[in-house]
């Protein structure tokens, strides 16, 4: 299609939204505002709270929460939409360990460990590292660049990171070149080996999400007082004593929040492997399973199960989180 | 021999002593580890860049590093033939015609009910603000098959209408959860003073609030905007492969899918969907980082 021609036709509706929308909403704001004026002024506290809050709760309510408890009724129907309980359920769960929705299960929590594990670890020690050189800021912006790009993106650049060509051929994936120069070993096909193609998909997502851990962790080490490490160096205590007895604990609070956030990721965790592998070779994830079983396979039941599945895997992040809110509400 | 002179040898004393040199080395080697480490980081990266500008025949037969040394043989026309041949003009149009008004819409509806959750009192407001923050971590994968019938009954599956509405549903936990936590921290003085001055709600929001809170909103902009821009999963289950509408991680994730052709393209598709995040990203870093900042430490 002709660039310009399509620039001419989409760019109205573009600005007609951006500035008609907000108009719209102001407008809206402003309309009930002085209709609520005319009322006694007694009243007024009462309803103006609904006005503000009302096209949000509208929103929320209508695409995420009923969405939500719907998809739990399709769960427990057939592809015609008859009830049949839980026998989708009975589905995905049958077969363990290789039937059903079991390599996915097994694949989110190895996901869940090591990709939570391996960017808390990285963050951490780019955190610790980057604060003791001058070059802090340059280091800190290439490490965090790749939050900045699509997982889709970042797909791509793995998936030449992960090239493979027979033995004997040239090598043109950066790793097998570095597996067969430099160790002179065979080379590896990563996403198709299973030894190691959970890893492989694993790696490229760390390597995405290490900025981030860093950057919230750099900023609580650089919240500890510099006092309380001065005092610990007085009286004698080694670096690595100080980073185990002072700074680890006092950032405890910050890693346990960071880590929910990452665990959360890695259960939903969906992109990568959609572009690298679409969950063949045993890489399924519960999020590529949902899609699979809807756009795949037709099967909206199935694929409902899997998300109310997945749903469930998040509940008890969820109620760490609320409780966490909770207590911080608490001490305001 | 004088105080200062023998104060003079401890000092050379020490700085000889084999604990300077240890300290030397610690230093040496902290340097070696960082710098290391930051390069292994940017090489997949590099590769890529460097990759998208060599031909075909080559990127298909030998590493990119033979490329840093001569012959050089660099070209143009893989973002040439990416642009011309694949439709990626309009997937990158397409991206902004998804991600501007999902980003505009969401976040103005958000200011208004967070002004309400911060500084209005009413029934329930606890709780619904407690239901916020729970949904904030609930898959998005069970709501898509209700919405996609409700987009199908409506007539507008496949339209960016559907994807700017499901995004702004998506997107107002967080936004919400960000500007109260913001609208809060203002001082109460400023809320009484105004009073005093008989000043309604609508003045102390727009004249007030607002430009108040102009970095907590800049933030939350950013962060909107990146995320759909990057999004794959709300475009592909809404858009699916609906040509005139599908944003480029769309269109470049099924160009990874149709292997064989077109797949050294991909090296010059991925950097063109990249160019707009760096951009922001490189420019308005300080707001990036301040809105990961308050969105992820909580209180």
């Amino acid at each position: 299609m002709d660039l310009t021609q399509l620039l001419t036709n989409q760019l109205p509706t573009l600005v007609a939204v951006i500035l008609g929308v907000p108009a719209v909403l102001v407008g809206y704001i402003v309309a009930f505002e002085f209709a609520v004026r005319q009322l006694p002024p007694q009243h007024q506290p009462r309803v103006r709270p609904w006005i503000w809050v009302g096209p949000a709760l509208v929103f929320v309510s209508v695409f995420l929460v009923y969405p939500a408890v719907d998809t739990i009724r399709i769960s427990l129907e057939n592809r015609q939409g008859n009830w049949v309980g839980l026998a989708n359920y009975q589905q995905i769960l049958s077969g363990f360990p290789t039937g059903g929705a079991w390599i996915a299960i097994r694949d989110n929590l190895y996901w869940l460990v090591l990709y939570t594990g391996f960017v808390l670890l990285f963050g951490m020690l780019f955190a610790v590292l980057a604060d003791r050189v001058p070059y802090e800021t340059p280091v800190k912006s290439l490490i965090f660049m790749p939050m900045a790009i699509s997982f889709v993106a970042l797909g791509v650049i793995w998936k030449f990171m992960y090239s493979y060509q027979s033995p004997g051929l040239p090598q043109t994936g950066t790793l097998n070149f570095v597996v067969t120069s430099l160790f002179h070993q065979p080379p590896i096909t990563w996403l198709q080996d299973e030894r190691v193609n959970n890893l492989a998909l694993i790696t490229a997502a760390v390597w995405g999400q290490v900025g981030f851990a860093m950057v919230i962790l750099s900023a609580a080490l650089k919240g500890i007082p510099g006092e309380l490490l001065e005092a610990a160096r007085v009286d004698g205590a080694g670096e690595l004593t100080i980073f185990r007895r002072v700074i680890f604990p006092l950032m405890m609070p910050t890693i346990t929040v960071v880590g929910t956030t990452l665990v959360i990721f890695a259960l939903k965790a969906f992109d990568v492997v959609y572009v690298l592998t679409f969950g063949n070779y045993n890489t399924e994830v519960l999020a590529n399973l949902a899609y699979k079983e809807l756009f795949t396979f037709s099967n909206a039941g199935v694929s409902g199960a899997v998300a109310v599945l997945l749903l469930l895997t998040v509940i008890p992040v969820l109620i760490f989180n609320l409780r966490q809110f909770r207590a911080v509400e608490a001490r305001r | 021999m004088t105080v200062a002179s023998e104060r003079l040898q401890t000092i050379e004393a020490a700085r000889y002593s084999p604990r300077w040199i240890a300290d030397r080395l610690q230093g040496a080697v902290l340097h070696v580890v960082i710098i290391g480490l930051t390069l292994a980081w940017i090489v997949p990266t590099l590769g890529l860049f460097v990759s998208s500008f060599r031909p075909f025949s080559l990127i298909s037969s030998t590493g990119w590093w033979t490329a840093l040394s001569p012959p050089f043989n660099f070209t143009l026309d893989n973002y040439v033939k990416v642009l011309s041949s694949n439709n990626l003009g309009t997937a990158l149009v397409n991206s902004f015609m998804i991600s501007i008004p999902s980003t505009v819409i969401p976040v103005t509806i958000a200011a208004f009910a967070a002004y309400a959750f911060s500084w209005m009192r009413f029934w329930g407001r606890d709780w619904f603000f407690l239901a916020l923050v729970g949904l904030l971590v609930v898959p998005l994968q069970v709501t898509f098959i209700p919405l996609l019938t409700m987009f199908n009954k409506a007539g507008i599956s496949g339209t960016f209408l559907a994807v700017w509405l499901a995004h702004t549903g998506y997107g107002l936990p967080f936004a919400i959860y960000l500007l109260s936590n913001f609208f809060r921290a203002l001082p109460t003085d400023l809320f009484e003073s105004a009073e005093m001055d008989g000043a309604g709600t609508l003045t102390v929001f727009f004249r007030i609030v607002l430009p108040l809170s102009v970095p907590a909103i800049a933030s939350l902009v950013i962060f909107q905007f990146l995320w759909i821009w990057n999004d794959l999963l709300v475009a592909l289950i809404f858009v699916g492969g609906s040509e005139p509408v599908a944003p480029l991680t769309v269109k470049i994730a099924g160009l990874v899918n149709s292997l064989g052709q077109g797949y050294h393209l991909l090296t010059a598709a991925a950097f063109i969907s990249m160019i707009v995040p760096l951009i922001v990203f490189f420019s308005l870093q300080r707001f990036f980082v301040r809105g990961i900042l308050a969105g992820s430490v909580k209180g």
